[in-house]
């Protein structure tokens, strides 16, 4: 039990990672930077890995194992321990992150060994794991909170991290401040939940809101409130509608960033959040439809801005944007353990897409836009394979990892407790719109004729330090979804069986509401032999919908590639809009920042500041030089004007005392 | 034997007085401003003692004998500035005594 005991040793790996290189980073080689920063992480995951095998062991009251270093705050009420703790929650992040994360650590010692800067990178990078792995810990909703703002500083240091590039500097205060919109929420809601429960430890909170009364209006409607308010949080880091925006821009940073930051982990730990207070989205019904909602819309919503884009980054980005909803999707309706799940095999197929796509830039020479590109298959066969399996991923082809999480979400949206047709049927269209546009995106890469000059750009297959990460996705990406396998046959789904005590301790007691089965799977036969379910799951609307997106991509870019041309032609309105992004940055700039920055320059700087302010403190001097200009002119030193006061003073002073004696 | 009614020592002290003080402000003579201050003295002290008078009451004629006494201080110590002023400054307009003027 030793690392259960010592949990801050997992943190303090990449944060000494970290440390180390910032300092002393900048006059080390390149190999010494390489060798702590990997090293770092990678004994970080070893050490999850050995505390995964101690977790094993623990009896299950032992569950959340918590370990409370010091008091950390108090005052008065309040009482804040720099705490962690372990559940089942808790390993299935661990595991992911620290493993994608040193798989990416890895790609990146290839992927920016001719970059200037090198140390920071690293460093930067290690401390984004130790903040990520503090978040995944945290036992208390502050310690929770420190871990969030610090992986979004990471990001905001990463996006920016060729700071000489404008577009990048923007991008990096970009995701800053939209993320800032929804973290006030965030605070907003702990500030709630402390005022609510008197305490901020998960465990005590979701001990009290599961005692009490399921029929109080007002508590329901405050955890209505609360639950609202997190979700605002989760919203901004998840890149939620409508804060999705700084996602994209946040390709502006370096790729092996976008896939560990803005694909595997930061982005999801608004889903992780939600997943983690979910006793108190359980009892409020209303934030978890809305919950649901934007999550089915933003995987809509994104995924139709995805399919004209051409930058192959910003396709993976909405694309990100859009898995994000479906995992919303799955929390909104009940199933956080197929969110999880989508968590986790997203983590490796969009990790494994976006490498992948950082290494077709590499090979490409830096070019990102798709249109320029084309026939690399025979060229960057590595790059290749371990892309196409990913797409087969993401697009819900049975047997690999996506068909199984995105299955069973929409098999909840479809026929669960939850279960509500119209977020059935959205999850249903963006699931054949991501089909369409990821092998939109393989066959404009991949096949064809290429599209570039092939005497100028020297295409090459990435060094293997690259390569290997890319492999080992890829193995995860088609393996990794089999944990929740047996379901299919009416087995044990060992996925959700392992998280079920996170989600089934608190969980609010009334029964279950017993809905008709969309998707029919279990509702339609009566006796359903196990063969008949998986018959029925592979050949179920997800997998239809996916192949048709398939056909469609194969008929568009492959077939008649003249098609899409046309198509754009006579479309030309819808396909404007979409390839403007519905014009939704526009709309803010003029909406929100204009008028935000107009206030801001002409109410809050030149009237405020500069009138109210500065005129009040330049007044009082410019009223006592002036008054004392006036008086000093008394002080004349001509003893015969001062005896003239005198005896004014005396005459007036008599005069007002008889006044005064008259009225009364 | 008629009594002088107090208003009319009153007038007289305030007339005494409002001369010395228009003397006061308006004169240049240090001499004159000096005489002008002991003729203030003096409109005040008829002021106490027809008070005293008026009203039986001897605190009028104390404060009187202070007011003599403080005068004649008052002179002694004046009139050896006025000479020491004189001496320097071989003038007794009191506008050329302004070296502490700021």
């Amino acid at each position: 039990m030793f690392l259960l005991d010592h949990l801050w040793i997992i943190l303090a790996l990449p944060l000494a990672g970290a440390a180390i290189n910032g300092l002393f980073g900048k006059r080390w080689p390149k190999s010494a930077v390489n060798s702590v920063a990997v090293g770092a992480v990678s004994l970080a995951f070893l050490a999850v890995a050995e505390l995964v095998r101690e977790f094993a062991q623990l009896r299950p009251e032992q569950i959340p194992y918590f370990k409370n270093y010091f008091p950390w705050m108090t005052a008065g009420p309040l009482h804040v321990d720099f705490a962690l703790q372990v559940d089942q929650l808790s390993v299935v992040m661990l595991l992911t992150v620290s493993f994608v994360g040193m798989l990416i650590h890895i790609y990146s010692t290839g992927y920016m060994a001719h970059e200037g800067g090198y140390y920071r990178f690293f460093s930067y990078l290690n401390l984004f794991m130790f903040f990520m792995l503090t978040l995944v810990l945290a036992a208390n909703v502050v310690v929770m909170f420190v871990g969030w703002e610090g992986v979004g500083l990471c990001s905001y240091l990463l996006i920016g991290f060729w700071f000489l590039k404008q577009s990048a500097i923007n991008a990096g205060k970009k995701a800053f401040i939209v993320t800032r919109i929804g973290d006030f929420g965030f605070t907003v809601g702990i500030l709630l939940l402390f005022w609510t429960f008197r305490s901020v430890d998960f465990g005590t909170i979701f001990a009290k809101a599961s005692t009490w009364p399921a029929e109080s209006m007002t508590q329901a409607g405050t955890l209505t409130i609360i639950s609202l308010l997190l979700f605002t949080g989760a919203i901004g880091k998840s890149a939620q509608l409508p804060l999705y925006v700084w996602l994209p821009d946040a390709m502006e940073g370096p790729t092996p960033v976008s896939a560990l930051i803005h694909a595997a982990t930061m982005v999801t730990a608004g889903v992780y959040m939600v997943a983690r207070m979910n006793p108190l989205f359980s009892r409020a019904p209303i934030a978890m439809l809305a919950v649901a909602i934007v999550g089915a819309l933003t995987a809509f919503y994104s995924a139709t801005i995805g399919l004209v884009q051409t930058d192959i980054k910003k396709v993976l980005a909405y694309s990100t944007v859009s898995q994000l909803g479906y995992m919303f999707l799955a929390c909104g309706v009940g199933a956080y353990a197929a969110g999880v799940f989508h968590l986790m095999t997203h983590a490796f197929f969009k990790g494994l897409l976006f490498l992948a796509a950082g290494s077709v830039i590499h090979a490409m020479g830096g070019e990102q836009d798709m249109l320029k590109m084309g026939g690399l298959r025979k060229k960057i066969p590595v790059t290749y394979w371990t892309m196409f399996i990913a797409t087969l991923a993401i697009a819900g082809i049975p047997g690999f990892a996506g068909f199984f999480s995105k299955d069973e979400i929409l098999n909840a949206a479809g026929s669960g407790p939850h279960a509500n047709v119209w977020l059935w049927g959205l999850g249903l269209v963006a699931a054949g719109l991501t089909s369409f546009y990821m092998f939109r995106l393989i066959f404009l890469t991949f096949f064809g004729k290429p599209r570039f000059d092939e005497h100028k750009v020297h295409v090459h297959e990435s060094p293997r330090n690259m390569t290997i990460p890319l492999i080992v996705l890829a193995i995860l990406s088609t393996t990794g979804g089999w944990f929740a396998a047996p379901h299919l046959m009416r087995g044990t789904d060992y996925f959700e069986s392992f998280l079920h005590p996170v989600f089934a301790t608190y969980a609010p007691e009334h029964p279950v509401g017993q809905e008709e089965s969309l998707s029919g799977a279990a509702a339609s036969e009566l006796e359903p032999s196990p063969g008949m379910e998986l018959l029925h799951a592979v050949t179920g609307p997800p997998v239809v919908v996916g192949i048709l997106g398939l056909l469609l991509a194969w008929w568009f870019y492959i077939k008649r590639p003249e098609v899409p041309q046309r198509l754009a032609q006579t479309l030309r309105g819808p396909y404007t809009l979409l390839l403007n992004k519905y014009y939704v940055d526009e709309t803010y700039l003029a909406m929100v920042v204009r008028p935000l920055l107009w206030v801001s320059t002409n109410v809050l700087w030149h009237a405020v500041d500069e009138g109210a302010i500065d005129g009040t403190v330049n007044g009082a001097a410019t009223v006592a030089r002036e008054a004392g200009g006036q008086v000093r002119e008394l002080q004349s030193g001509n003893a015969r004007s001062y005896a003239t006061w005198v005896v004014f003073g005396a005459v007036g002073f008599t005069v007002l005392m008889l006044g005064l004696w008259m009225v009364r | 034997m008629s009594v002088v009614p107090i208003s009319y020592y009153l007038v007289l002290s305030v007339i005494l007085f409002g001369m010395g003080a228009v003397a006061v402000v308006f004169k240049r003579n240090i001499i004159t401003i000096f005489m002008a201050i002991e003729l203030m003295l003096n409109a005040v002290n008829l002021a106490f003692v027809a008070f005293a008078r008026a009203w039986n009451q001897l605190d009028g004629l104390v404060f009187v004998f202070f007011v003599i006494v403080v005068a004649a201080a008052e002179a002694a110590v004046g009139l050896a500035i006025v000479i020491t002023i004189v001496q320097n400054r071989q003038t007794l307009n009191v506008e050329r005594v302004n070296l502490l003027k700021l």
